[in-house]
């Protein structure tokens, strides 16, 4: 094995080197590739080697023989869905380009498709989640009387589906799509409301500890310091278990006490992050001039300093909210975040996880737990699109 | 290296560069040819943005990212730059030539020893050993006229000082005795004491090596003192050529003759004070500290109503410290502030908001000066508000006033933001905003040395204007004596922290004075091409700028 790999490998460079050569010869030698390095020319090589390996993945998994497709089955659906991925994205950008704005359109064209996808994402999100009770057939903790219960996703009768619940049915027969669009209101509402507090909260303490200096800057930095030493996922896991026994006493929902502790966590970060930049801030010339005015600490914070840390705050938010909306997931994974019968991804998750079990042999049983997690990730992945574009927009970096 | 034939070592022939910026190419350079004899000096001078830095670099086959060259040939000794390929090019580059930039502080890498990065070149290069290296280094420092040269190299870039620094790149830049070196802006962030001696440093090392050179800049008495010929661009368009003593004395374009005329602004003497007025702002005997480390010493100067007094001294020298603790950002650690006869309260935050609005500032660098995410009208509303309480359209009337006053169309500019503006415009926006206030004193920190020579001059022009329309009083900072000679009434004289002389302007132009203004004075380059060798005959080469300076003290 190791020498069939050494020998591809051997076998690629050489192929790599006629490649370049080529290419000299065939352009008379063109500066691209008379200045090719060896290690350029080797990457254009494996890629393609790459490239016809997956081609023939995907060829294997459309054969007829269920063995041999169902070991390339999830292969096919990521290619497939990379594929449609990158073509709605394509169209959603192209829409953008002609329809709007001019502001809009100008954005648009000079968006990479990657930040395309990743808006056309949240802006899909979002919609189902603040329309979840109009878009989802049935409710979420709804037991449907008659339906079995553990229906295989697809709507195939065949493979025992249910063409009425496409994604099929839970453990207890509930139905899987209307729990996912549920879900999205839940998780995704939750993980939005408690990333604007904890910006809030993290945002307002740390600029002014950016503009006051002295004693209070070193007070709320100090206990940042201590609160950010404890692992974040350890720490709510034991405020969450204490919160357990206090939330019926004081008669007060758990997830309010979940939001309020995934907070309190996070604005150590947003903190952190909120200082740096307004220290930056507060040195220059302009809060000089304001200061020697006579301006209030309310006027320097919201009207000086604040609207010149918008970009690399409103990108941080994207990213925190991704860890928020994560850590929520992985509370309720473990039992204590959002609680049942609400629906919730990372509940989900953890129900169904048996079925990942079935991935051999029966690939859409295993689909099941998948759908949330995808979910999860589809979300986390988009964000993060976005909130690379954006810093590169506001880091001033040029192709 | 010398070469006798007559081929030029650098040929440019209908060089266009183009820039990309938001989607579209544009032009930055549009058709310029060059010819670079070896041995010769061309100096390059422009405002900024007229393309010199670009042509530069062209001129080494280089480009900034986000900049092409659309078309034109680059010839160096004759082989043609643009089609090398990357092993020809590596091959000349560092070894046939060198490139000095404008801040050798942001261009040594922090982590190595000046001499390791001396080193590189050369034995990269195979053109010397490294032990060989080294001690050629030694030998170019000591010709450089660096203090210690034998231990210079073997300290780390934040322990040597800037105009060191500098002289040690160029060091660098000949450590494989190129054909050809540019030097971009090499003296720009530095104080004329020392800018004197890195010229007369780097002219010495090039006369003695016979290198060729490309000296871009757009201080004109420098390039006076560094070029055998000069090509004027601008935006992208070359002037005029010509040898540097017949461009001196007979420019033949409009755009020349003005860059020229810059230094003619000069304002009348106003008339002696009269004794017993009070003066509008007076400082006296302040000591100042920064923690621990005293920067001022008993400095004591009045400031009178409609008058501009210049605080002239290189960096270090307290000018700005001075400011700070007018206007009460560093509480003096003893001595006072009066203002009218009145002494202010030494901390601003203690100050009345009568007191505060009386003393204005105006910037050094307009970019940081202003807020960026605040439109002209809003920056400048602000204070008209605050101090004057004005609302709605009363407060748009006297914003609109203001922008007239400072020559701005109010329609154009007043909701633009400040990033949509030139240099120039955003220092007058920094001119409105003190303005807007009404004070009677306003602080000018270094407000032209950022902007270039003709830009400055209206910006001075429009400040003498203010001050006679207003009444204002300046305390103008500044190390350009050329300015001071330009604006001020009164001119004090700082070094280390203490006061060395004051008084008139005229008398402090004019013999005797403080040994230290005398070195001042003679340390201003001027459009004298004889100016440098003839200083340097007169004093010595140990007797100019900084060295100068340390054994007055």
């Amino acid at each position: 094995m190791i020498l069939w790999i050494a020998a591809a490998l051997v076998g690629m460079a050489i192929i790599a080197f006629s490649f370049r050569y080529a290419g000299q010869v065939a352009t008379s030698q063109s500066p691209y590739f008379r200045d090719m390095p060896f290690g350029v020319a080797y990457g254009y090589i494996l890629g393609v080697a790459c490239v016809i390996w997956l081609i023939w993945a995907y060829l294997q998994a459309l054969s007829s023989d269920p063995a041999i497709a169902n070991k390339y089955f999830f292969l096919r659906v990521a290619v497939e869905g990379f594929v449609l991925f990158a073509a709605v994205a394509w169209l959603f950008r192209l829409l953008g380009r002609t329809v709007g704005t001019a502001w809009s359109k100008h954005l648009f064209r000079s968006m990479p498709l990657t930040a395309s996808f990743g808006i056309l994402i949240i802006i899909l999100y979002a919609i189902v989640s603040i329309f979840a009770g109009a878009l989802a057939p049935y409710g979420q903790a709804e037991i449907l009387p008659g339906v079995a219960a553990n229906i295989i996703p697809g709507g195939d009768p065949n493979l025992g589906g249910n063409p009425d619940f496409p994604l099929g049915t839970d453990q207890i027969g509930r139905d899987i799509m209307s729990r996912l669009i549920y879900g999205a209101q839940n998780t995704v509402g939750i993980a939005f409301v408690t990333t604007l507090i904890a910006f809030f909260v993290g945002g307002s303490l740390g600029f002014l500890a950016a503009t006051l200096g002295g004693w209070l800057d070193q007070i709320l930095s100090r206990a940042v310091d201590v609160l950010m030493a404890i692992p974040s996922l350890i720490f709510a896991l034991l405020l969450m278990t204490i919160a357990s026994v206090w939330a019926p006493r004081l008669g007060i929902p758990l997830t309010v006490f979940m939001v309020l502790i995934i907070a309190v966590i996070d604005s150590t970060r947003v903190f952190r992050l909120a200082r740096a930049v307004g220290q930056n801030i507060v040195v220059m010339d302009y809060i000089e001039a304001a200061k020697l005015r006579g301006e209030g600490l309310g006027y320097l914070v919201f009207k000086e300093i604040l609207p010149n840390a918008t970009a690399p705050l409103l990108a941080e938010f994207g990213l925190r909210f991704c860890f928020v909306f994560l850590m929520i997931a992985a509370l309720s994974f473990l039992g204590v975040g959002i609680q049942p019968p609400l629906a919730d991804w990372g509940t989900m998750v953890r129900d169904l996880s048996a079925f990942v079990n079935y991935a051999q042999f029966a690939p859409l049983a295993a689909v099941t737990p998948l759908l949330a997690a995808g979910a999860i990730a589809l979300l986390t992945v988009a964000v993060n699109f976005v909130v690379d574009w954006m810093l590169q927009k506001t880091s001033g970096l040029k192709e | 290296m010398t070469k006798t034939s007559n081929e030029p070592l650098v040929k440019i022939r209908g060089l266009k560069l183009e820039g990309r910026s938001d989607e579209v190419w544009n032009p930055i350079i549009n058709g310029v040819d060059l010819n670079l004899m070896p041995g010769e000096v061309l100096g390059l001078i422009g405002e900024s943005g007229a393309g010199k830095s670009t042509l530069g670099l062209a001129a080494m086959g280089f480009t900034r990212d986000g900049v092409r060259i659309s078309e034109g040939s680059v010839e160096f000794d004759g082989i043609d730059l643009l089609t090398a390929s990357a092993a020809v090019k590596r091959g000349l580059l560092g070894k046939r030539i060198a490139y000095v930039a404008q801040s050798a502080a942001a261009s040594f890498n922090p982590a190595h020893r000046l001499m390791d990065q001396h080193v590189e070149g050369p034995v990269q290069h195979d053109v010397m050993g490294t032990a060989e290296s080294t001690e050629d280094g030694i030998e170019l420092y000591r010709k450089l006229r660096l203090p210690n040269p034998d231990e210079i190299g073997f300290r780390y870039p934040h322990q040597v000082s800037g105009g060191q620094l500098q002289r040690a790149m160029t060091a660098m830049a000949m450590s494989c005795r190129p054909d050809l070196i540019i030097f971009d802006e090499p003296t720009t962030a530095l104080d004329v004491t020392t800018q004197i001696e890195v010229l007369a440093s780097i002219r010495d090392i090039v006369e003695q090596f016979n290198t060729a050179a490309i000296y871009i800049t757009h201080d004109l008495a420098v390039v006076a003192q560094m070029a055998d010929r000069i090509k004027v661009l601008l935006k992208g368009d070359e002037v005029e050529t010509a040898d540097t003593r017949t461009m001196l004395t007979a420019p033949t374009q409009d755009y020349t003759k003005s860059l020229w005329a810059v230094r003619s602004f000069e304002r009348p003497q106003k008339p002696a004070i009269a004794s017993g007025s009070v003066p509008v702002v007076s400082v006296q005997n302040v000591d100042a500290a920064y923690g621990t480390v005293p920067v001022l010493h008993d400095v004591s100067f009045d400031m009178h109503k409609g008058r501009t007094v210049a605080v002239v001294g290189e960096s270090g020298s307290g000018k700005s410290t001075t400011a700070r603790c007018i206007t009460g950002l560093l509480p003096p650690a003893s001595g006072q502030i009066m203002l009218d006869g009145v002494a202010l309260p030494a901390d601003y935050r203690k100050r009345s908001k009568d007191q505060l609005q009386q003393v204005q500032m105006i910037y050094q660098m307009a970019d940081t000066a202003l807020n960026p995410r605040m439109c002209v009208g809003d920056i400048i509303a602000r204070p008209v508000q605050f101090y004057g309480g004005l609302r709605g359209a009363d407060k748009r009337k006297r914003v609109d006033e203001l922008l007239e006053q400072i020559e701005l169309d109010p329609a154009e500019y007043y909701g633009r933001l400040p990033s949509e503006l030139s240099g120039g415009q955003k220092q007058r926006i920094g001119i409105a905003r003190a303005l807007a206030a009404e004070p009677k004193f306003i602080i000018c920190d270094e407000v032209t040395s950022a902007l270039d020579q003709l830009v400055a001059e209206g910006i001075l022009r429009l400040l003498a204007r203010l001050q006679d329309e207003l009444s204002l009083t300046y305390m103008f900072i500044t190390h350009d004596l050329a300015t001071v000679k330009a604006i001020a009434d009164e001119v004090v004289v700082m070094k280390d922290g203490r006061v060395v002389e004051q008084g008139l302007k005229n008398d402090m132009f004019q013999p005797p004075h403080h040994p230290y203004t005398d070195l001042l004075l003679s340390s201003v380059p001027e459009m004298d091409p004889d100016w440098l060798t003839n200083l340097l005959a007169e004093r010595g080469v140990d007797n100019i700028g900084d060295a100068a300076v340390g054994k007055m003290a």
